[in-house]
């Protein structure tokens, strides 16, 4: 089963806003702290090992694209 | 080495001059294999190669076994195969048998694991026993052995390929003499000499972090498992671990940093409290301090021409997860089968790159697994900590997290993508697949006695074996292929029905061994033709 990137949720923003509340209060270190926690929960979750990866390799192009961008930007 | 060093050479061997020495320079004594290294690697491949009729010149530089602490975790692979070289029971015997790890983080307990859950096998998941007493058993079935020449302080320091032979040249207390060889197989350990002489490379990574590793003697009730610990109360921020030896010699392994100055850690007046701590109390005594950077490399190629390495000369692993000896004896047991039909031309020597295909494979993964644990005790980065932090966490309440918490993964025989093996043709809903280790199970003979698979296939003398099952359509054996049967007349029987569950085996069915116990192929309804296709393929002769 490849990565779903289409709408899963019923409301999107509702999702959104747990994961954004989650973190209201927390220091810099503690948030990335839960989002360490919070990965590795979701991706047992997920359970499969070609998904994860998809998923990694998605994330990473904003770190490539971001890096693009700003040496476009220089 | 050590300042501690109160642990003496148990055994001390006298450097004999061979006739070998005298002969004139121009006509060096001609031998079919010469291994350099006296090792545990080069010493079993010795006994192996022997026992199949091969005539071996063992070369090793010192002149004793017994310096220092290294290998205690034997495991249940190397003792099987040791069983087939006549020594298991003596370091069974001596050992002390283990299966059962716990893994600590704080104060409390994450999880224990069982690594062999099961009943049915002749030898244990793993004994513990240090490497001079296993090494000392070795030299001491070599002396039954009278095709095994082992010569003490005879130093390789040069070393010339041809087109049918390599020239050694050999540095002994009486002056340097010459000797030629078919094949040098050079077991001469990580910092091999042999390697540079080929001139190559041991790529690879080196942990900044440095390990303590002390042996002390003390009487203690703790069990026989393995204790490892994330952040204990005693060592704060750091692991460590706690695993018992023969004689009352405990093992204890605590991580530094990188910064750790070996001269200063390893004096035993600074030693003595940081154990004191983790013990509750300092009735012990030093057997062996040392301080180590871990490393995890390998050559790129194991063959060099008539050059062939084995154990850790050709692949070093961090000891977390015990793959070093362990897989340098898998080394040895791949490649003695093959060298000895090479040497016999009943396979051709093309045979021997499959030894390279088969055992780097198995190295990368060793590589792999030790890196993974090794990178888990000691994370590279913040993030790499970070995240460290929340499996530990996790591990308290899920079980995935428990699982992910890597204290060292124990070494299990791998399994071979392997030119050699027949892929299935028909369906299997379990059991060893080709290229796969065989697995062990009880039988009880005609007579009634108990015994195991393991013991059928070693007194069938270790050689290609069908491995058939019921009385189902018996086909014959090709010429020189060895014959177990379970179940039907004159058959072992399987009282327990384990061997036919273990190989997922109905009336008929055929498993084709090769002579060091892996999976060629296997059939649910054999025939003569199949059989021997699946022979020469395994015996690379097509
Ligand atoms: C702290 C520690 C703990 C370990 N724990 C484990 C464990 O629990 N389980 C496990 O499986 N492994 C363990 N290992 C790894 C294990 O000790 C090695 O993998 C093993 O010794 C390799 O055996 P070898 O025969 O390849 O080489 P070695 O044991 O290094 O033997 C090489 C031999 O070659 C000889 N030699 C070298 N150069 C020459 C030359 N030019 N001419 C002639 N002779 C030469 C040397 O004198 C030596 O005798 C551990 C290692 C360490 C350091």
């Amino acid at each position: 089963m490849p990565l779903s990137t289409s709408s899963n949720f019923a409301r999107p923003d509702d999702a959104f806003r747990a994961i954004v509340e989650a973190h209201r209060g927390l220091t810099e270190e503690q948030s990335a702290d839960f989002d360490a926690a919070l990965v590795l929960i979701l991706a047992n979750h997920i359970g499969d090992i070609d998904v994860l990866r998809e998923a990694l390799v998605l994330a990473k192009r904003r770190m490539i694209d971001g890096q693009q961008q700003q040496q476009q930007q220089q | 080495m050590a300042d501690a060093n109160t642990h003496q050479a148990k055994i001390q061997f006298g450097y004999r001059r061979h006739p070998d020495q005298d002969r004139p320079g121009q006509s060096p004594a001609e031998h079919p294999v010469v291994i350099v290294g006296a090792g545990p690697v080069g010493l079993s491949l010795a006994i192996d190669l022997a026992q199949r009729g091969q005539r071996v010149v063992l070369l090793d530089d010192a002149d004793r076994i017994g310096e220092g602490s290294r290998a205690i975790c034997f495991s249940k692979r190397s003792l099987e195969y040791w069983d087939r070289l006549g020594v298991a029971d003596r370091m069974v015997d001596k050992g002390v048998v283990w299966s059962v790890g716990r893994i600590f983080h704080g104060e409390s307990q994450l999880y224990q694991f069982n690594l062999l859950p099961e009943d049915g096998h002749k030898r244990p998941a793993f004994i513990n026993l240090q490497q001079y007493y296993a090494e000392a058993y070795l030299v001491d079935r070599i002396s039954d052995l009278p095709d095994i020449d082992l010569r003490w302080r005879n130093k390789v320091t040069a070393l010339e390929q041809r087109n049918d032979s390599v020239a050694l040249t050999i540095e002994t207390p009486e002056g340097a003499y010459r000797l030629h060889a078919q094949y040098i197989i050079a077991c001469d350990g990580a910092r091999s000499s042999l390697r540079q002489m080929v001139g190559a490379e041991f790529g690879g990574q080196v942990f900044e972090d440095q390990f303590l590793i002390a042996d002390v003697k003390m009487t203690a009730e703790f069990p026989t498992e393995r204790w490892f610990w994330f952040d204990p109360p005693f060592h704060a921020g750091r692991s460590a671990l706690l695993h018992k030896q023969p004689d009352d010699v405990w093992r204890i392994d605590l991580q530094l940093n990188r910064y750790a100055d070996p001269v200063v850690e390893k004096k035993p007046e600074n030693v003595r409290p940081r154990i004191a701590r983790m013990l509750g109390h300092d009735k012990f005594e030093f057997e062996w301090i040392s301080l180590y950077k871990f490393q995890c490399r390998r050559m790129d190629r194991f063959i060099h021409g008539r050059v062939i390495f084995a154990g850790d000369s050709a692949h070093q692993v961090s000891p977390f997860g015990a793959r070093g000896a362990n897989s340098g004896l898998e080394d040895a047991e791949n490649l003695s089968w093959k060298l000895d039909r090479v040497l016999r031309g009943t396979s051709p020597a093309s045979l021997l790159e499959s030894y390279h295909v088969e055992r780097s494979l198995a190295a990368d993964e060793n590589i792999r697994e030790s890196t993974r644990s090794t990178d888990f005790m000691a994370p590279n980065s913040h993030q790499e900590a970070r995240l460290r932090k929340a499996v530990l966490s996790l591990a308290k309440e899920t079980e995935f997290g428990k699982r992910m918490v890597n204290g060292g993964r124990l070494s299990v025989p791998c399994s071979y993508d392997s030119p050699l093996s027949s892929r299935d043709a028909e369906a299997w809903g379990g059991g060893p697949s080709p290229g796969c280790s065989m697995l062990d199970a009880p039988v009880s003979t005609r007579g009634g006695g108990q015994a195991y698979l393991t013991d059928a296939f070693r007194k069938g003398g270790t050689d290609f074996t069908l491995l058939s099952f019921g009385n189902g359509a018996a086909i014959d054996t090709p010429d020189g292929v060895k014959d177990i049967r379970i179940g039907g007349e004159g058959g072992l029987a399987d009282p327990q029905g384990l061997v036919a569950k273990r190989y997922d085996a109905e009336p008929g069915s055929a498993y084709l061994l090769r002579p060091d116990g892996y999976v060629a192929a296997r059939f649910r309804h054999p025939t003569r033709a199949g059989v021997a296709a699946a022979l020469s393929r395994a015996a690379g002769l097509n």
